[in-house]
């Protein structure tokens, strides 16, 4: 029964996901009137025009720059965006994706890997774990808004400038869920499991790379997923201070400078979008490995 | 079988006490046994009577506070370092994401043997536990007594002369339980081990042992040790004869005395 239900995960979740999705655009269409009216009824006053319910309706989920774009305006703005300009122009929501998607890439394997190594190091060593952890912790305590500005200006101030400090700025916040669960995932052989190692007299090295490392395994990806998601974050944060130049960052900081509701909205949907590609890829990539590994869950 | 005398373990005065933070627990005292090879001892004793604790000082998993003890004329520390024992835990401690064979060969890749040895090692002793054609499942996909088994064929996979074993059966049911223990016989009698077993079942520790070692807890201290001289060739049926029962019996009086006191 449990085999069947798994061999067909998506079965029977179509129906409600739907529904939901219907449920969400019905009360953002219903937002959009809610929240564009004020100014709706300032324009037609203004023309001196009388305006009937279904005119009010129908001018408020077509604004220019409406308080809250509707649903359709801005999936018109995203195919507009990205399927009529070329991908190489600065006009492309792909270009900026792009953009993006690159520091979103580099910063995600830079955290991770740092993220593995603090753990090994933690789990390895007293020193590192009384001294260490308290850090990885505060860390995180520092808003990345006021910290972003500053890694930009230190690293510009070295030479370094474009991709390398906003991958930075998103490996500082996607680190910290790897290790932390990295270094729960490599303290979770149970006690006898450690025990058999003992009586083999396996060395360190072997007890890391044949139960401490296949242990860790679930709560590594657990610990990818967050940290696929902080990584996008970091990466558009880490555009906001270079002045808008590239990327999902710059498209919704423009877009606020200009009033541009819709572009905004676009912006957002695509970062979405990529935070669900990303996290839907290392879900793939987990059940592949955890199938092949013969772990069952 | 202890006329030949050569000592595999030696143990003389040992006490093991644990520094908890309201009182100290004496664990074990006064503890004197000697294991002759190819013994088979079964420590017998009422949960919490330190028997797991005397198992797993020989074994070098716990450090005694007192008292001397020797395997193989080594001290533990270093007899577990030349890999003188199998250990058997009290759960089959098999690695998930390892297949049967995989889990066989696992102290083997440890020790260094090279690929196609380990393969044609691990197969044997899996043929000694009557397991043959299940190297490709993992653990999940056997019962709980086929675990064990695998447990046990891991054990002997690097041959070591002395088997220790922590109530391996402790968690099967009785008819899986009677049918491993007349393998676990036939596999003494062929390989010629040393086996130390933890159990609190009588009909387990008579029908199985050279030796019963009782003990008794609060300090866990041995009360009585029993020679068993039972037929090697015995079969399950054996455990209805006056020999069987007499002995049977010997134990249940000591665990009763070891009880009252």
């Amino acid at each position: 029964m449990s085999k069947r239900a798994m061999s067909n995960p998506g079965g029977g979740k179509t129906g409600p996901i739907l529904l939901i999705v219907g449920v969400i655009i019905l009360a953002w269409y219903a937002g959009a009137v809610y929240l564009n009216t004020p100014w709706q009824i300032e324009v037609f006053e203004r023309a001196g025009q009388d305006w009937t319910a279904s005119e009010l309706v129908a001018e408020t989920w077509s604004q220019k720059r409406p308080v809250l774009p509707s649903p359709h305006q801005v999936f018109a703005d995203l195919y507009k965006s990205v399927f009529t300009y070329k991908i190489t122009s600065k006009r492309s929501l792909l270009y900026h994706a792009g953009v993006t998607a690159s520091s979103t890439l580099l910063g995600f394997l830079f955290g991770s890997l740092l993220g593995i190594v603090l753990a090994v190091g933690i789990v390895h060593n007293r020193t590192l774990d009384h001294s260490l952890l308290p850090w990885v912790i505060t860390s995180q305590t520092i808003p990345i808004l006021a910290i972003a500005p500053m890694i930009i200006v230190v690293l510009g101030a070295i030479g370094l400038k474009g991709l390398i400090p906003k991958a930075i700025i998103s490996t500082y916040l996607c680190f910290f869920p790897v290790t932390i669960g990295m270094v729960k995932g490599l303290r979770s052989p149970d006690p006898l499991a450690s025990d058999l190692m003992r009586t083999y007299s396996a060395t360190r090295r072997q007890t890391f790379w044949k139960l401490r490392l296949p242990c860790s395994t679930p709560f590594l990806f657990t610990s990818l997923k967050i940290a696929a998601a902080s990584s996008l974050v970091g990466a558009i944060v880490g555009e906001l201070p270079t002045g808008a130049q590239a990327g999902i960052g710059a498209r919704l900081l423009a877009g606020s400078y200009y009033g541009q509701t819709v572009q905004i909205w676009s912006a957002l949907i695509m970062g979405s979008l990529m935070a669900a590609l990303f996290v839907s890829l290392i879900a793939f990539t987990e059940k592949r490995v955890v199938g092949r590994m013969g772990l069952r869950r | 079988m202890t006329e030949d005398a050569v000592a595999v373990v030696e143990i003389k005065g040992l006490g093991l006490t644990f520094e908890t933070a309201d009182a100290p627990v004496h664990a074990l005292s006064g503890i004197d046994l000697t294991i002759g090879k190819g013994d088979f001892v079964s420590f017998i004793g009422p949960s919490g009577c330190g028997k797991t604790t005397l198992m797993r000082v020989i074994a070098d998993l716990e450090t005694p506070t007192s008292g001397a003890l020797t395997v193989n004329g080594m001290t533990p520390g270093e007899a577990r370092r030349q890999r003188a024992y199998g250990y058997v835990f009290q759960a089959p401690a098999l690695y998930p994401w390892r297949n049967v064979l995989r889990n066989v060969t696992l102290p083997l890749e440890i020790m260094g043997m090279a690929p196609e040895a380990r393969r044609v090692r691990a197969l044997k002793h899996l043929e000694l536990v009557d397991l043959v054609g299940f190297e490709k499942k993992y653990p999940w996909q056997l019962s709980g007594g086929m675990q064990q088994r695998v447990s046990i064929a891991r054990a002997l996979s690097f041959e070591p002369e002395l088997l220790l074993m922590d109530e391996p059966f402790g968690a099967l049911d009785e008819i899986t339980r009677d049918h491993l223990n007349e393998q676990l016989l036939r596999l003494w009698e062929k390989t010629k081990k040393t086996v130390v077993f933890v159990t609190h079942s009588i009909p387990e520790a008579t029908y199985l042992s050279s030796r019963i070692v009782v003990m008794s807890p609060r300090p866990g201290r041995i009360i009585d040790i029993i020679d068993c001289n039972l037929p090697p060739d015995r079969g399950l049926d054996i455990r209805e004869t006056p020999e069987f029962l007499a002995i049977a019996h010997r134990v249940r009086e000591g665990l009763r005395a070891g009880h009252d006191e």
